[in-house]
């Protein structure tokens, strides 16, 4: 009864019921959009560390787990790594360079970073050779930047970077391609930690000869369980350092919280916004309906039902509106191009779809209370 | 014959100590199968009071509604709404179809409420609007209708599941003299046809010409039955109590020996320290 009722007034009303959808699905678009952007630009910001082959990460004490700050000389990287319960360590350094092209070619801003060979931060190659300690002049580069730059293994590329004052040009030989581990909005190119310390852009005055400064440590354990217990440890035993988890090291990059939780709290109310924008529309459906629904009940339809006839059309108008936002939203993410920082992940999408699906009931409870309480007197004009 | 309706000392107050009102006070009628009966009053009479206790809307505060050997006041608001599903059928004022469905749904939805849409019931909702005149109309929704048409699918609604007890309130308020006559007629004949019990709220007095029997209630009690044919239908001609005084012999109006009213005649209410006649919650009593 309830079904059948929700159902004819839906299609007897289907113009107006319609809009109403399309108003869910906009904010379906929305709410996923604002999802997408939030995984896009924390991927953006975060890949590298997040596919580190590491338990630990070890930073400079006092920076503020600031990778560019953090300063670590060889002798801590002995330290730590001779320390029970640490499998591998590997040092890492992180800065900015320029791919340039003679062809006339729009130059590209990378994140240039130094790894050890075979050590922790030395990236899965898909395609092609890993680095040497010895070669000195090689590179590996991600998967999307060798597709939109069109280069391939054996390909030479020149670097730009400022040494000084002056702009230097280094020439690396691309042998291998990972897969995407962008780092601070930016493609990575990977080299030796060595030839990193080489081409890194550097005032003229820094210090030099005492072995390769790096910023960040990547430890791996025997245990990856004793997380925490390591990290205190290693505090404990090296001075001079501080060390987190990878998901803490994640947070501390700068302007990574600020930013995922202004699109958290974005996404938040835009939610809000639906529950409220539902919670109207059904509360003045409801209002307008009240002598018609006077009359069924007085006729004998029970309450409940009448209230879940109510409950029924703002689900299934939900639905509605949630599917028709979810594929135009499909269809117009399979359109974006590549450099736009969205990234529809499957329990993003899943979690704010769920959310949506939920804005109706609950914005729509009102209403079912109202349903329940209008007395099938006022089929007759009294009140009880 | 065992009567389709009756109440005893039916009463209803609303409100308590200062500020309660009585509506109906101690009203006793019997309505027997076939029996069409006009409920009539001014404003504020509490006939629409009664209505809602005849039809499982509303609880007595005390006395007895029976309808087919039931008694109302006994039964919880889960019981009254499938009494009123099963056994009452209603036609309103106004509102009185949903919107969204045609008249042939609209008839249909009473056995759909009792589940009871099977073959048969379908070709007797076909059918009796057919019989109202409206086999053109059947799938035309309510506002494709005119107020008559509209009104006369609320009748055919108010019959099809086969209740005990068929109730208007007052079903020509919204129609033109005309209209109004065709539908009190058209709603008598089937009241009669069908030996169902009849009650309609009105306050045009034109429209009893097609009923057996007149009550008229004034301040919560009953205060004339007129129950001959020459008596209503002269009332009928004459508009109201008052015109039909006038050229009619100076005489009460005969009181049935079936009705047990508690006012052998007009009179006014002698209501209880705290309690007045009903006008303010009833909005169309």
């Amino acid at each position: 009864m309830s079904i059948y009722l929700a159902i004819k007034e839906i299609w007897r009303n289907r113009g107006r019921y319609l809009l109403f959808s399309l108003v869910i699905a906009l904010i379906t678009s929305l709410v996923l959009f604002i999802a997408a952007l939030a995984g896009g630009l924390a991927n953006a910001n975060k890949q590298f560390i997040e596919k580190l082959d590491a338990d630990l990460l070890v930073y400079q004490e006092n920076v503020d787990l600031l990778a560019s700050s953090s300063r670590l000389a060889p002798g801590k990287v002995r330290e730590v790594r001779r320390l029970a319960g640490i499998t591998d360590v590997g040092a890492i350094g992180f800065s900015t360079a320029t791919i340039v092209f003679t062809e006339g070619r729009e130059p590209v801003d990378i994140s240039l970073i130094g790894v050890e060979a075979g050590k922790p931060g030395d990236p899965k190659i898909l395609q092609g050779a890993g680095l040497l300690a010895k070669r000195d002049d090689e590179a590996v580069i991600e998967q999307p930047l060798a597709e939109s730059q069109n280069l391939q293994i054996g390909d030479l590329i020149t670097i730009k970077t400022v040494q000084g004052t002056d702009e230097e040009f280094f020439e690396l030989k691309v042998v291998g391609i990972t897969d995407q581990r962008q780092y601070f909005f930016q493609p990575s190119l990977i080299v030796p930690l060595t030839t990193w310390d080489k081409v890194r852009p550097q005032a003229s005055n820094e210090p030099n000869g005492s072995g390769v400064i790096a910023n960040v440590l990547a430890v791996k354990l025997q245990d990856p369980q004793q997380q925490v217990l390591a990290a205190q440890r290693l505090s404990q035993l090296v001075d001079g350092i501080e060390v987190v988890d990878k998901p803490t090291a994640i947070q501390a990059i700068p302007g990574y919280a600020a930013q995922q939780s202004t699109l958290n709290t974005q996404q938040a109310f835009t939610l809000l916004i639906g529950i409220l924008v539902v919670g109207g529309f059904f509360q003045i459906q409801t209002l307008q309906k009240v002598p018609q629904i006077g009359v069924l009940k007085a006729i004998g339809s029970p309450s409940r039902s009448v209230a879940f006839t109510v409950l029924l059309q703002i689900i299934l108008v939900t639905v509605i509106g949630v599917t028709i936002g979810s594929l135009v939203t499909l269809a117009l993410a399979l359109g974006m191009p590549n450099n736009v920082p969205v990234l529809f992940s499957g329990p993003s999408v899943s979690l704010a779809i769920a959310a949506l699906l939920l804005i109706g009931p609950l914005g729509g409870l009102v209403s079912v209370r109202l349903a329940l309480k209008i007395d099938p007197l006022t089929a007759i004009g009294l009140s009880s | 014959m065992t009567a389709s309706l009756r109440t005893e000392k039916a009463t209803k107050i609303y409100g308590k100590d200062n500020t309660a009102v009585m509506a109906v006070n101690e009203v006793s009628i019997q309505v027997q199968p076939g029996e069409f009966v006009a409920l009539v009053g001014p404003s504020g009479s509490g006939k629409t009071s009664m209505l809602a206790m005849l039809a499982a809307l509303l609880s007595p505060t005390s006395g007895i509604i029976e309808i087919a050997g039931q008694d109302l006041a006994r039964m919880s608001e889960k019981e009254r709404a499938r009494f009123r599903r099963e056994r009452i059928g209603f036609t309103f004022q106004a509102n009185n179809l949903v919107p969204y469905l045609t008249a042939l749904e609209n008839v249909e939805l009473m056995l759909r409420l009792n589940n009871k849409l099977d073959q048969a019931g379908k070709s007797r909702a076909r059918q009796l609007l057919e019989r109202l005149g409206l086999g053109e109309r059947l799938n035309n929704l309510p506002s494709q209708l005119s107020g008559g048409q509209q009104q006369r699918v609320a009748i055919a609604r108010a019959l099809v599941h086969r209740p005990d007890v068929v109730l208007a309130d007052e079903p020509t308020a919204s129609l033109d003299t005309e209209r109004a006559f065709q539908v009190v007629e058209t709603f008598s004949n089937l009241i009669h046809e069908q030996n169902r019990a009849g009650i309609m709220v009105s306050h045009d007095l034109r429209m009893v010409k097609f009923v057996d029997k007149v009550i008229q209630m004034v301040d919560g009690v009953v205060t004339r039955v007129l129950d001959t044919r020459t008596q209503i239908e002269a009332l009928s001609r004459a508009g109201s109590f008052e015109a039909l005084q006038s050229f009619q012999e100076p005489q009460p109006a005969t009181l049935t020996p079936s009705l047990t009213t508690p006012a052998e005649k007009p009179r006014p209410v002698k209501p209880a320290p705290a309690i007045r006649p009903a006008t303010v919650q009833t909005a169309a009593g």
